[in-house]
Order: C-alpha cells, then structure tokens, then sequence
C-alpha cells in the first residue's frame, strides 16, 4: 500500500514539474489579438500618411500605433478612451469621423442644409414648369372666361366694320 | 411694344430670398476652400516671421529650469533651436547625435536653448530613441500636433533658428550633415 501511495505522489509531483511550465508559457487570455486591435485601428487614421486607415498602414509608424493599441487594450482602457488618446496626441484628423464639434461640426451641417436648398429649388422650378401659363393679352379676372372675353372683342370688331361700311355707302 | 412687355406671363419661379441664399453658401464655399489650397501651398513660417507663443510639455525625466514645461515667450534673450523629429524617422537619427553635441557646447553660456519636439509618436519609442541618442536638452510631445500647425512643417526632421526678439531666422528642412552646419546658424544668430 505504502507503495502505492509513495507511486501516486511520485507521479503527482511529476505532472505539477511538467504542467507549470507548460501553463505559463501558455497565451494571456487577455493579450489583445489582432482583431481587437483592429477593430479600434480601423477606425483611425495614420496621422502621417495621407488617408490611410490604421489597420492596414504598413508603415513602422503605425506598427507602432497598432501596438500602442495592444498596449492601452491590456492595460484595460475602452476604445473610446483610446480613441480619446489619440485625439489628444496626434488630433482630430485621425478620426476616421470627426466629431461633431467647432470647425469640424460644418462637416454635418453643410451638406444637409445645402441638399435641402437643392431639393427645394428643383422643387420650385419643377412645379413652374408643369403649370400651364395663362394667355397672352387677357385679363386674369376669374369672372371672365378667356372664350368670352374674345368673342366680345370679336363682335366689336365686326360692329365697327359694318359702321364703317354704311357710312362710307 | 409696350403692351407686351405689361401683358408677359409670370412664371412661378425660386423666390429671391433663396437665391441669394444659394449664392451667400457658394461664395462663402469656394472662400474655404480657396483658404485652405492657400493654406496648403504657404509651407513652412519663413524667415522675417514672429514665432507665435507656444507651450511645450515636457517629457517625464527632462525640466528647464525647473519646470516640466517650457513656455516660448519665457525664452525671449535667448537664441532658440526647434527640431522637430520622430522615433520612426530614419533621416533624424543621422543628426540626433550631431545636434546633441552642439547644445552640450552651448548650454554652459546660456544663451543659446534647444528644444526637441516629437512629432506624432508613441511615448516608448520616444524615450527609447532619446535613451539611445543620449539626448539632453528639453524634450516634449506635441500634443495634438498644435506646435507643428504653428510652425506649418512639412515633415521630419526640420530645425527651426530663432533669435533674440523671437524672429524666425532661419529653416532646415531635412537633416543637418554635420555639427559645424548647426554651429554656424546659432553663431550667426548669437553674432547679431
């Protein structure tokens, strides 16, 4: 029995030797992987190249960037505070989206007001085009139908050549 | 003949408010955008220009006279070296060392203050590059790249020489080959 049990400890104390080691050379849970880091990369922008997003900057620049992210990742920091970081260091300009703040505030204001001017001038001038336009020469009183008005001109004109006839005869 | 013209139809068309609305929004658009392709084209500040007031915090480890952060308008007296540079920039390592040498030959006089300004870099590769070059005079960030918008640079390194009054005296863009290059620049400025 005794046997035994000196085998078992003997085999116990074998696997804690082999299986330390083994776990701490095995990855940090919570090491940050590319893909996190990408997913906060993507939406900033290398503050030295021009319009290159973060996540497929070759440059060492934003290698070191990219590992920055790791970095502020494992010490625990949200993206926003993250993306704050940058703001802070480097500007709003590696904001893949400024924010909606002075300057860059134009950015979402402009476009929608100008649309809507558009849409209301080719609005405007759509309808102007449909509407039919009222006849030359005539009177816009409602009362008086634009048939009317030239049949009485009409008779007029035709009493005034038959005046003209009988003085003349 | 004048009859017509009383009698032409009106057309219901965009009223003048809006007009002249739409034409406000077009000039005061192509305004910004003319501003910003002047912008674009200055360059850098060129010699003869005021160098506007700056702050520079400092990098944990470096002080000027005592203080964690340097003011530019504190510093009138003095001639002043600005260099810009970055731990990723190959071309300022080649004159790290020469401009390092330069201000340990003017720090004792005091008249002459370099200062170091890192543009767009992460902190460890900051101190690591000041670690290697065994840089010594003031060093700081330039947070949210506001020095670099003053100064109007175009990329690293460049140096910037300024005199007494404050006056931009002279720009190196790229990197200085020798130490003698730097020295000359400051005596100039110092000889004034």
């Amino acid at each position: 029995m005794k046997k035994i049990v000196s085998l078992f400890l003997l085999t116990f104390i074998f696997s804690l030797i082999v299986a330390v080691p083994a776990l701490a050379q095995s990855p940090n849970p919570t090491t940050p992987s590319d893909d996190d880091v990408n997913a906060i990369a993507r939406d900033l922008y290398c503050p030295v190249c021009e319009n290159t997003p973060l996540d497929v900057c070759p440059t060492q620049a934003c290698i070191q960037w990219r590992d920055l992210i790791r970095l502020k990742l494992a010490e625990g920091q949200s993206e926003d505070e993250i993306k704050q970081y940058f703001v802070e260091h480097y500007g709003a300009r590696v904001l893949s989206a400024p924010p909606f703040d002075g300057f860059y505030a134009l950015i979402y204001i402009v476009p929608p007001i100008i649309l809507a001017i558009g849409l209301f001038v080719f609005s405007r001038s759509f309808r102007s085009m449909l509407k039919p336009l009222p006849a030359a020469g005539t009177d816009d009183s409602p009362e008086e139908s634009p048939q009317a008005s030239a049949g009485e001109s009409a008779d007029d004109y035709m009493h005034r050549v038959e005046e003209e006839l009988k003085k003349r005869d | 003949m004048q009859e017509s013209t009383q009698t032409a139809p009106k057309r219901g068309g965009v009223p003048l408010w809006v007009q002249i609305i739409v034409w406000v929004a077009l000039v005061a658009l192509m305004v910004v955008v003319a501003l910003g392709l002047n912008r674009a084209q200055q360059g850098t500040v060129q010699p003869g220009e005021t160098i506007p007031d700056f702050s520079l915090p400092l990098l944990d480890g470096y002080t000027y006279q005592g203080k964690d952060q340097v003011k530019f308008s504190e510093l009138r007296g003095k001639v002043v070296v600005v260099n810009f540079w970055a731990s990723w920039c190959k071309p300022c390592e080649q004159e790290a060392a020469d401009l390092e040498s330069a201000w340990r030959y003017y720090e004792p006089a005091g008249e002459v203050i370099f200062l170091g300004i890192n543009y767009v870099d992460t902190e460890p590769e900051a101190r690591g590059y000041l670690t290697k070059f065994d840089i010594t005079y003031p060093n700081g960030p330039d947070l949210g790249t506001k020095i670099s918008q003053f100064f109007r640079i175009k990329g690293v390194p460049e140096t910037y020489f300024i005199d007494r009054n404050g006056v931009l005296q002279y720009v190196q863009v790229g990197p200085f080959s020798t130490e003698a290059q730097i020295r000359q620049q400051v005596d100039r400025l110092l000889n004034q």
